[in-house]
């Protein structure tokens, strides 16, 4: 495709002038919200931004993220949000590893069944189910707990099925082997399974954190207190707080302090993320 | 079928049942049977803020006849289909547009597809918090913008009923463009580049190239994109906490928020329940009309 398009020629170089500057343009666009939010967050808390004046003043300052972290307990909620991704990744990471491999390696009468009841899953996401779900975890006396947030996605259609997809990539042969040399079931999935599917396992780990970093509606319902809420509900409370109104320089470090962690780590495994992605849809 | 697995078909061992138990179990709590919950309650009258509805009464489709003709049900569907009419197509146009501008070879392209891509990973509620001072009135960015523009005259996006809804689809789409772009990506990146040189060789126009080629070849990843961002929007409502609360009057309320202020603001189970059953069949509808559209073509290409 780039072949006609890099010849040389006046024409050429316009085009190409054209398509720099719109890519530029559109992604400068695209990053106003964020960097809008870095400047404001630094202003002075004294100098309220007005009209005609929505960007620097200086001097620059961290007080409004002091104020922030003295406003609303974030360091409980950073705690929570860690806790919660911590539990999903930790059971997720063996629930999909078992049922993927039980569903690529075996026969079993009921499979094809099974596998699409598991797989109503990624059609019927849990948020459309809050209500009910809200019901069932009142009935197991979890209410108001990280466990609560996290129980819900302690099965994942969505891994069980990108984990399938990469062990049915697996030569038969390779397995056929390792069954023929006595291998028991855990030793075929660790020594033969496993290995080549370490990168998607990653890369689901990877997505999942930023899924649940993100969550906002199922944690909001189900939380009642600091104790257990979670990053996002804690922002939207503390938005709601009444002295902080339109003090909007308060409210950018406020959502840095929610966005940064996630985005500093981002930032440095950019590649991968992406590629995670790009992967845990495609697969 | 290999050896091995016709060894396995002959005895049924409990084995893979105990494997897959524990990813059934959790499905099964937390997908099925909040389905048939859910289709079971809402044909009772069941409201938790007075007395005499806290135990539930058995009225058939009473919930849903009530629905049916409720003007403000009709209201929260009118703006779900505009919500998921605007927000999916226009985000998925514009990550195909991305995803062939970052696809050129250009200095500082990584930074570009930094730029479109980072609004995956903010929590939507925060870019909701940054938003909410876009659309402030006098000196928010878009109305300082649109006076730069020539345009006159303070204009309250989140408070104007003609506009909430637009303000909130605003963020949707910057938030999805750029995820949805990273498929397009992928996709644009393992396209045959043989095949785009012979048609060069032939004189084809870049456009002609463009409809011959390449949208045929992302025929798969454009039904990828259009399943997920369908599902997606209609769970994309955690910025309307933060933006409109679904205001000025219900102009911006979809029906997940609704569901939502049904079951958790007026403690309606009946109704509450009735709307989750409604987002299933919704939702359920799509996705195996859409499987049942792809197998088809899927068909026909091979045949």
């Amino acid at each position: 495709m780039s072949g006609n398009v890099m010849g040389g020629g006046w024409r050429a170089r316009l085009g190409r002038s054209v398509l720099y500057i719109t890519t530029f343009a559109l992604a400068l666009v695209w990053a106003v919200p964020m960097a809008w939010a870095v400047v404001a967050s630094l202003r002075p808390p004294t100098d309220p931004l007005g009209r005609g004046d929505v960007w620097f003043a200086f001097p620059l300052t961290l007080e409004n993220y002091t104020r922030a972290l003295a406003l609303a307990p974030f360091g409980q909620y950073y705690v929570n949000t860690i806790v919660v991704i911590l539990m999903i990744l930790a059971v997720q990471m063996v629930t999909i590893t078992l049922a993927a491999f039980a569903f690529a390696h075996f026969n079993f009468p009921g499979k094809r069944a099974i596998f699409y009841l598991v797989l109503l899953q990624l059609m019927i996401p849990t948020t459309a189910l809050l209500a009910p779900n809200f019901a069932t975890i009142r009935a197991l006396g979890l209410f108001d707990t990280r466990l609560a947030i996290a129980i819900p996605y302690f099965g994942s259609a969505f891994g069980t099925f990108l984990l399938r997809q990469v062990f049915l990539d697996i030569p038969r042969d390779l397995v056929d082997a390792g069954v023929m040399d006595g291998c028991r079931w855990w030793q075929l999935l660790r020594h033969i399974y496993l290995p080549p599917a370490v990168p998607t396992l990653i890369a689901f780990g990877l997505s999942s954190t930023a899924w649940h970093w993100n969550e906002f509606l199922w944690p909001l319902v189900i939380t009642n207190s600091d104790q257990a809420r979670p990053l996002t509900a804690g922002l939207v409370r503390f938005t709601q707080l009444g002295e902080i109104g339109a003090q909007w320089a308060l409210l950018s470090a406020a959502t840095l302090i929610v966005i940064l962690p996630l985005f500093v780590v981002f930032l440095f495994f950019q590649k991968r993320f992406i590629q995670s992605f790009v992967y845990s849809g495609i697969k | 079928m290999t050896a091995f697995a016709r060894l396995q078909r002959r005895r049924v061992s409990p084995l893979p049942y105990l494997l897959i138990l524990p990813t059934f179990v959790f499905v099964a709590l937390f997908t099925i049977w909040p389905m048939l919950l859910a289709s079971y309650q809402s044909l009772f009258l069941q409201r938790l803020n007075m007395a005499r509805y806290r135990t539930p009464t058995f009225t058939g489709f009473q919930n849903y006849v009530e629905l049916f003709n409720d003007d403000r049900f009709h209201q929260v569907m009118h703006n779900t289909l505009i919500f998921v009419a605007g927000t999916v197509p226009v985000s998925i146009v514009l990550a195909f547009l991305f995803a062939m501008l970052v696809n050129q070879a250009l200095r500082g392209i990584g930074v570009a597809r930094l730029f479109f891509f980072y609004p995956t990973i903010l929590p939507l509620v925060s870019a909701a918090t940054i938003w909410m001072f876009f659309f402030t009135p006098d000196y928010g960015i878009f109305n300082t913008t649109l006076r730069a523009l020539g345009y006159t005259g303070p204009q309250n996006w989140t408070g104007n009923p003609n506009l909430a809804l637009l303000a909130v689809m605003i963020v949707s789409v910057w938030k999805n463009a750029g995820y949805y772009m990273i498929f397009y990506l992928a996709g644009l990146q393992g396209m045959p580049v043989d095949v785009y040189e012979a048609a060069a060789l032939d004189g084809a126009s870049g456009w002609q190239m463009l409809w011959r080629i390449t949208f045929p070849l992302l025929r798969r990843t454009t039904l990828f994109i259009t399943t997920i961002a369908f599902i997606g929007a209609f769970q994309t409502v955690d910025h309307i906490f933060v933006l409109t609360q679904g205001g000025p009057a219900g102009a911006s309320t979809v029906l997940l928020y609704y569901l939502w202020e049904q079951r958790f603001e007026f403690l309606n189970v009946g109704v509450a329940s009735a709307l989750t059953v409604v987002l299933i069949a919704v939702l359920l509808i799509f996705t195996l009309t859409n499987f049942l559209l792809s197998e088809r073509k899927e068909d026909a290409h091979v045949g």
